[in-house]
């Protein structure tokens, strides 16, 4: 018997979007967050967080709201980039960057403020840039807890339910992935096609997970 | 450098005049909590005081009637932290080659890390240094950069007590060498007396002595052809007087006290040892 390995792939291809744009975006963000002043930070943070507590339901109807070409985020995004977000793939990468951020976010961010702020300033008095502080001296130094959201971002999208089934629309290559085919297989009382992409996911997320914490082990012997 | 500025620290106000020759090489003195480390993070562009003005030579670092507040980057102050900010990822020739200013010289890093005897621990991680060697490492990076001023906020309270002598000589040496402006936190009356021509005592954020350690510490009136700082290690009765050990620099010296002067002395009290004539005397400073 041989299985459809796409809604796999897709799962793959969504997550390893998803962890690429949330280094891009979630790193800086979580540095910006741990070394603000601002009197909104605890708002932002409780925004943040809010994927961790809210039904994935919630968050994915809203989307599906903000998506559809009738409304005001929908037809920009469609009018001036081209781009249908409602029932597509670049409308899963959104819904899972949003659903994700915590997860890259606050070990990053804890990592950040385990940092004494000494050497931030210490870089500053000796004439270097918030920005080669940030890249050579901050970043080099927190590795275990920027792996930690990498893993976290990626082993959470791969994991990803309720949002997708909510903003998907199951289009095979598309918007189904591998959690939604294995609760419409189930359904369909196919435990044997289930099976094969619940043993699958589970095997591969275990081994990313061992590998990391055997680097993240060799990372902390090495002193960073 | 001519320092004037106002600070509000909650308790009390930093308020502090100051002036520091070029050269110079001044100790800053008082109680935790007086606002010294604050007053050198003003000074380094860490902090911004709430009014006054910071010039260095005729550059203006801060400046609150003009709205002046020159970055931390651009002021070339160095500064050597309490607890050394040594970068962990880098090596110590890293940390040195970091801290470089561009287009500058290898062969400096190579000088500095000979002058502070770090050449055998150069490839090594910061993790793995003793406190005397991380001083050594703090110091020669905070150099590496060039400063024209250096601040040091109790480089070596951290240490123990030989390798802080040792370090002084150090510091003494890169400051005959250098010729750089410096201003040194320390607690240690005798470290003050040994590297620093001038002593400022720092007392809820005002200054409230000021001048040559003798005079400051309160020696100045008793007239003694010889003053030592030292540090009281023992007291023992011997008949009607008293035994007293001193550590003076890294020796111990036995001095007879009366039980009156005893009375005054504890264990680790700061003395000032005089020698007027041929009769030695204590005095509690």
């Amino acid at each position: 018997m041989s299985y459809d390995w796409t809604p796999l792939l897709l799962s793959f291809k969504l997550a390893a979007v998803t962890t690429l744009i949330l280094a891009v975006i979630g790193i800086p963000f979580a540095w910006w967050l741990s070394a603000t002043r601002t009197r909104f930070k605890p708002a932002l943070e409780a925004l943040v967080s809010m994927p961790l507590v809210l039904p994935p339901s919630v968050l994915g109807f809203y989307l599906l709201l903000a998506f559809s070409p009738n409304n005001f985020f929908g037809k920009f995004i469609d009018q001036w980039f081209g781009v249908r977000l409602a029932f597509s793939f670049e409308g899963l990468v959104i819904a899972s960057v949003i659903f994700s951020l915590p997860f890259m976010v606050h070990p990053v961010q804890s990592g950040f403020q385990s940092l004494p702020a000494s050497l931030s300033e210490a870089a500053c008095t000796l004439g270097k840039s918030r920005f080669v502080t940030f890249l050579r001296v901050l970043l080099p130094n927190i590795k275990p807890s920027l792996l930690a959201g990498m893993v976290l971002a990626f082993a959470h999208t791969i994991g990803e339910f309720g949002v997708i089934l909510m903003i998907g629309g199951k289009l095979p290559g598309e918007t189904l992935t591998a959690s939604i085919v294995i609760y419409d297989e189930v359904g369909s009382l196919h435990y044997a096609t289930a099976n094969f992409y619940a043993m699958v996911l589970f095997a591969v997320c275990f081994t990313i997970l061992l590998v990391v914490f055997l680097l993240n082990k060799k990372i902390l012997r090495a002193g960073g | 450098m001519k320092i004037s500025l106002r600070k509000n620290l909650g308790a009390f106000a930093l308020e502090v005049e100051l002036k520091v020759e070029e050269g110079e090489l001044l100790a800053l003195t008082g109680a935790s909590g007086a606002g010294k480390t604050m007053l050198l993070r003003c000074v380094a562009g860490l902090e911004k005081p709430d009014s006054g003005t910071i010039n260095f030579h005729d550059e203006s670092w801060y400046d609150s009637a003009r709205g002046i507040c020159l970055p931390a980057q651009q002021r070339r102050a160095g500064f050597m932290f309490q607890d050394y900010a040594l970068f962990p990822n880098m090596t110590v020739r890293g940390n040195l080659e970091f801290a470089q200013r561009k287009g500058a010289s290898r062969k400096r890093v190579d000088d500095l890390l000979e002058m502070m005897a770090l050449g055998d621990l150069q490839h090594s991680k910061p993790a793995t240094l003793s406190g005397g060697q991380k001083q050594r490492a703090a110091l020669a990076r905070a150099l590496a950069a060039e400063p024209r001023l250096l601040l040091l906020d109790e480089p070596l309270s951290a240490l123990d007590r030989e390798t802080r002598l040792r370090l002084q000589d150090e510091i003494l040496a890169m400051h005959r060498q250098f010729g750089l402006t410096t201003l040194i936190v320390s607690h240690d009356v005798s470290e003050i007396y040994k590297l620093a021509r001038r002593v400022a005592v720092l007392e809820s954020g005002h200054i409230t002595r000021e001048g040559a350690p003798a005079d400051v510490f309160g020696a100045g009136h008793e007239g003694g052809k010889f003053r030592f700082a030292g540090e009281v290690l023992a007291i023992e009765q011997a008949d009607v007087v008293f035994a007293v050990s001193i550590l003076v620099g890294n020796q111990i010296v036995r001095i007879i006290a009366t039980p009156d002067e005893a009375a005054q002395l504890k264990i680790g009290s700061r003395i000032m040892l005089l020698s007027k004539a041929f009769n030695p005397m204590l005095q509690v400073v």
